[in-house]
């Protein structure tokens, strides 16, 4: 049985059948004991499938893998923070850029980490793209390009020079806050992905004795 | 645990914090040292103890950023 040491897991591939996969990890326990009775070992069922749930839906991995809490609180988290941001932004944060209408949008990229919510915003690019209608009223369409009016809260009439600029004078301060929310979001499910394809990040530093261990053993494993 | 919460002036220190936008930060400090510390551990309370430390760590760094950029625009 294989035991975590030092700054990472040790994961275990282990082979059941063809066609299924099943990693193990052990890592330390609650009070930080890594050894074999008191380590917590995690199965990872068919870990990179999990991984493509946990980048679809965040927190479908877990459930997959049966670590069903952990699954639930990125579900809740990720997706609460990325709707928040949505709602924030007037569901207009989030937006595929089309090269030549407006400026590259790298915000997309992070976004795209939320996985299938986000998708929307490919879709209705693609739209604008091939120049056919969009779809559910706008909903994560990019801003379209060329002069649009815009009325403030005292009435006074301007004309702002795109969509975007609009939006973003509109919504002031929130469409900079929807889109922090809506980045970290995509951003914080790259972790969730890691975690459910190779279990939980171990943070646990050398003890003195581990690391007096360690350099009385030579490379080739004799002490 | 919660009598920290006596300690903190609210009268003084909420109106700043609204005018800045600042509450928006809660949410996303919440949610980010609850997701960050779960992919760090497995079990429910090693997750809440480090979502604790990192929440309170994030409070402490904004708000040594917040000082330093407040004493900058005195000083400049």
């Amino acid at each position: 049985m294989s035991v975590s040491r030092g700054w990472k897991p040790t994961v275990r591939i282990v082979l059941s059948n063809k066609f299924e996969k099943m990693a193990k990890v052990l890592i330390p326990d609650a009070a930080g004991s890594d050894a074999p009775g008191d380590a917590v070992v995690i199965e990872l069922k068919q870990p990179w499938l999990a991984g493509i749930l946990a980048w679809a839906i965040p927190g479908l991995g877990h459930i997959y893998q049966g670590r069903t809490g952990k699954g639930l609180l990125f579900f809740i988290c990720i997706l609460g923070t990325f709707i928040y941001g949505l709602y924030l932004g007037g569901g207009k944060v989030v937006y595929a850029a089309v090269p030549w209408e407006q400026q590259f949008r790298w915000q997309y990229f992070c976004q795209l980490g939320v996985g299938l919510p986000a998708t929307p915003m490919l879709v209705q690019r693609q739209r604008m793209l091939r120049d056919e209608p969009l779809l559910w009223n706008g909903f994560m369409a990019p801003p379209r390009n060329g002069p649009v009016d815009w009325k403030d809260d005292s009435g006074h009439m301007s004309k702002q020079p795109n969509e975007l600029a609009k939006w973003t004078v509109e919504l002031h301060p929130f469409f900079e806050i929807g889109t922090v929310y809506t980045v970290i979001a995509g951003l914080l499910n790259v972790l969730v992905i890691c975690d459910a394809v190779a279990g939980p990040l171990i943070i646990k530093p050398q003890t003195k004795k581990e690391n007096e261990a360690a350099k009385s053993t030579k490379p080739d494993g004799s002490s | 645990m919660f009598a920290v919460f006596n300690l903190i002036p609210f009268n003084a220190v909420l109106p700043p914090l609204a005018a800045v936008s600042l509450w928006y930060a809660v949410p996303l400090i919440v949610s980010v040292s609850l997701v960050c510390a779960a992919t760090r551990h497995e079990e429910l309370g090693p997750i809440l103890n480090h979502a604790v430390r990192f929440g309170a760590w994030i409070v402490v760094f904004m708000a040594v950023v917040m000082a330093v950029l407040w004493l900058m625009g005195k000083l400049v």
